[in-house]
């Protein structure tokens, strides 16, 4: 495996080197050097709260382009159920769909359905695991990787079930490659996704092997396309396969929803998602057996690289989930049609989550602790003024960066301060010898007798 | 290396950072997820007893390389019968502090279920001392 790939990005011209992005990296992934923030890969969990926080938009995310429909035969669009939430209270789906498929879509499939089979299948799991403990949903991919790296206890107790984004993509590749009588390889699908971690999601999972989603385009970079076509295009979409419920999975709480089951946490806001984590590691909540958490404020509607803000979204996607029709034979496509319940392990995420150590300091444990006692060392000695001016997030991070020698101690500004005032002092006490040809009644003198005496 | 923290009782606040202090130095060295976790939950306890019941504690980590203690030692009203305070379920938590969701009576329960050692000693009147230890897995190969 190569280096590892993430969405979020730095734009060097526009990053001025100042402290936001550093302080609010749940992850401390972040360092300013010469001027310029740089990410730690391993750290970073792809999160898009440096990219919020940027006020001069100096970090952005890769993500796929329209140009790159060319590849395939035959292309499918799995549009993210926040899409919706962008185009105001009264949008019709069909409308939206037909857009896509204007701007160069052969198809779409609606993730909200792929939402409709990932409940079914996290139903099903939950069924057959039994409520041994809080068992937490890994529709978020952020807060996935925020428990490799920060939570390692917690990836026995994630829901290792497919994303909506992942059963669409496998569902919508099958059915049309039986349809089109093509191999399945030929048709691209392209995820139209609301944040930079479902990107780096997609990109890692095609690296690791066969993936059924081939590339993510954000809702940004198609949002003016649809919103120019809105009002003519007419709503071309044959019948609509998701529920309401599959809609609803677009912001916080619609897992709950979809799920339903009573004793859930919805928990949004990945500084929140943090805190909760935190909580169930110590062993507490242990009466809760679903936890939904999602690193955006809002859910997916208020992704890094949605257009609106994300309690609009919140307000179009409920008043869209309140006109879609209602799906009752739902059940019955899923298990019958789609036999579903028969290839629950292939829709299982794959390969398994393993812990990746991002904080460790050492691999040897002796050499380690030696390291943690040193950081606690240097921490004592740093002002604890967590300005962030020395590059490291707080003072702390700045004690383990010079423990691990990537900093050193007087990239403390006030560090720094005291060492010239012990050098001033040094520079006054030396400036004030002067040579004994210029000094009277020094101690010399008296070996000296003057002239004529 | 030694961690110390002192706690303040009925200070739920700042109830949690000492454990979550812990999770953080045993992630940074390296300790396995789950003997992390053990450490946190009993870390988490141990400060909880002191917020709960205490005037004020210190909470002391000891990290090793083939093992990890922890200290608790507090200035509170003692306990009576450790052994009763043992057994799941028993709390003499006042009626408001269960009403913030603590002393269901899980405390030393869960500190003997994760630890691999528990020793508590305590004064009535004067104060609690625990000392539990937990044991990292062997490495591998070795």
């Amino acid at each position: 495996m190569g280096q590892l790939f993430h969405s979020v990005l730095l734009i060097e011209e526009k990053c001025r080197g100042c402290t936001r992005c550093i302080k609010n990296c749940p992850t401390e992934a972040i360092r300013v050097r010469a001027g310029k923030a740089r990410i730690n890969a391993e750290r970073c969990t792809d999160c898009g709260e440096c990219i919020r926080i940027c006020d001069n938009h100096a970090k952005t995310a890769i993500t796929d382009s329209l140009s790159r429909l060319k590849e395939f035969e035959h292309t499918i669009a799995l549009p993210a159920p926040a899409l919706y939430s962008q185009f105001g209270r009264e949008v019709d789906r069909r409308r939206v769909l037909a857009a896509l498929m204007d701007m160069g879509f052969d198809d779409v499939f609606e993730v909200a359905y792929g939402a409709d089979i990932a409940t079914f299948l996290t139903t099903e799991y939950l069924k057959k695991q039994g409520a041994k403990a809080p068992m937490i949903s890994a529709a978020c991919p952020a807060v996935v990787r925020l428990i490799q790296v920060r939570f390692p206890a917690l990836i026995d107790y994630l829901i290792p079930v497919d994303s909506p984004m992942a059963c669409s993509g496998k569902l919508a590749k099958e059915m049309k490659a039986a349809e089109l009588r093509i191999p399945k390889e030929n048709i691209g699908a392209f995820f139209i996704t609301p944040c930079p971690a479902k990107v780096t999601w997609v990109r890692e999972a095609n690296k690791l092997g066969s993936f059924p989603v081939d590339g993510a385009i954000s809702i940004s970079d198609v949002y003016g396309e649809i919103v120019k076509r809105l009002p003519e295009i007419s709503p071309s979409h044959p019948e609509l396969k998701a529920s309401p419920v599959g809609v609803g999975w677009g912001r916080s709480g619609g897992e709950r929803i979809a799920a339903g089951i009573s004793k859930s946490l919805v928990v949004d806001g990945i500084h929140n998602v943090i805190d909760v984590l935190e909580q169930l590691e110590m062993g507490k909540l242990q009466d809760i057996e679903f936890v939904e958490a999602q690193a955006c404020t809002g859910g997916c509607v208020g992704g890094a690289l949605t257009v609106i803000n994300p309690f609009i979204g919140r307000m179009n996607l409920e008043a869209l989930v309140d006109k879609s029709e209602t799906r009752p034979k739902l059940r019955d496509e899923l298990t019958e049609d789609l036999n579903l319940e028969e290839r629950l392990g292939e829709f299982t995420i794959k390969p398994d989550i393993v812990a990746v150590p991002a904080f460790r300091l050492d691999q040897d444990v002796s050499r380690a602790i030696t390291k943690a006692e040193m950081i606690e060392k240097v921490v004592s000695e740093l002002p604890g003024l967590d300005c962030g001016s020395c590059g490291s997030p707080n003072c702390r991070a700045l004690a383990e960066d010079i423990v691990q020698g990537l900093a050193v101690d007087t990239d403390c500004i006030l560090k720094l301060r005291e060492e010239i005032e012990i050098l001033a002092e040094q520079l006054l006490e030396m400036a004030k010898k002067s040579p004994p040809a210029l000094k009277e009644d020094s101690k010399e003198d008296s070996a000296f007798s003057k002239p004529g005496e | 290396m030694r961690l110390e923290y002192h706690v303040s009782g009925r200070d739920f606040q700042a109830a949690g950072g000492a454990a979550a202090k812990t999770k953080r130095a045993l992630r940074q060295i390296g300790i396995d997820a789950e003997t992390a976790r053990r450490v946190g939950i009993v870390a988490y306890e141990a400060e909880m007893n002191i917020v709960i019941h205490a005037y004020r504690g210190t909470v002391g980590i000891d990290i090793l390389p083939e093992r990890v203690i922890i200290y608790a030692d507090d200035e509170g009203p003692g306990i009576s019968d450790i052994a009763l305070a043992m057994q799941v379920g028993y709390s003499t938590a006042s009626e408001d502090i269960r009403e913030m969701g603590f002393g269901a009576g899980l405390g030393l329960p869960n500190m003997k279920r994760y630890s691999d050692e528990l020793k508590v000693t305590s004064q009535v009147g004067s104060g609690t001392s625990i000392r539990a230890v937990i044991n990292l897995p062997a490495k591998e190969g070795s």
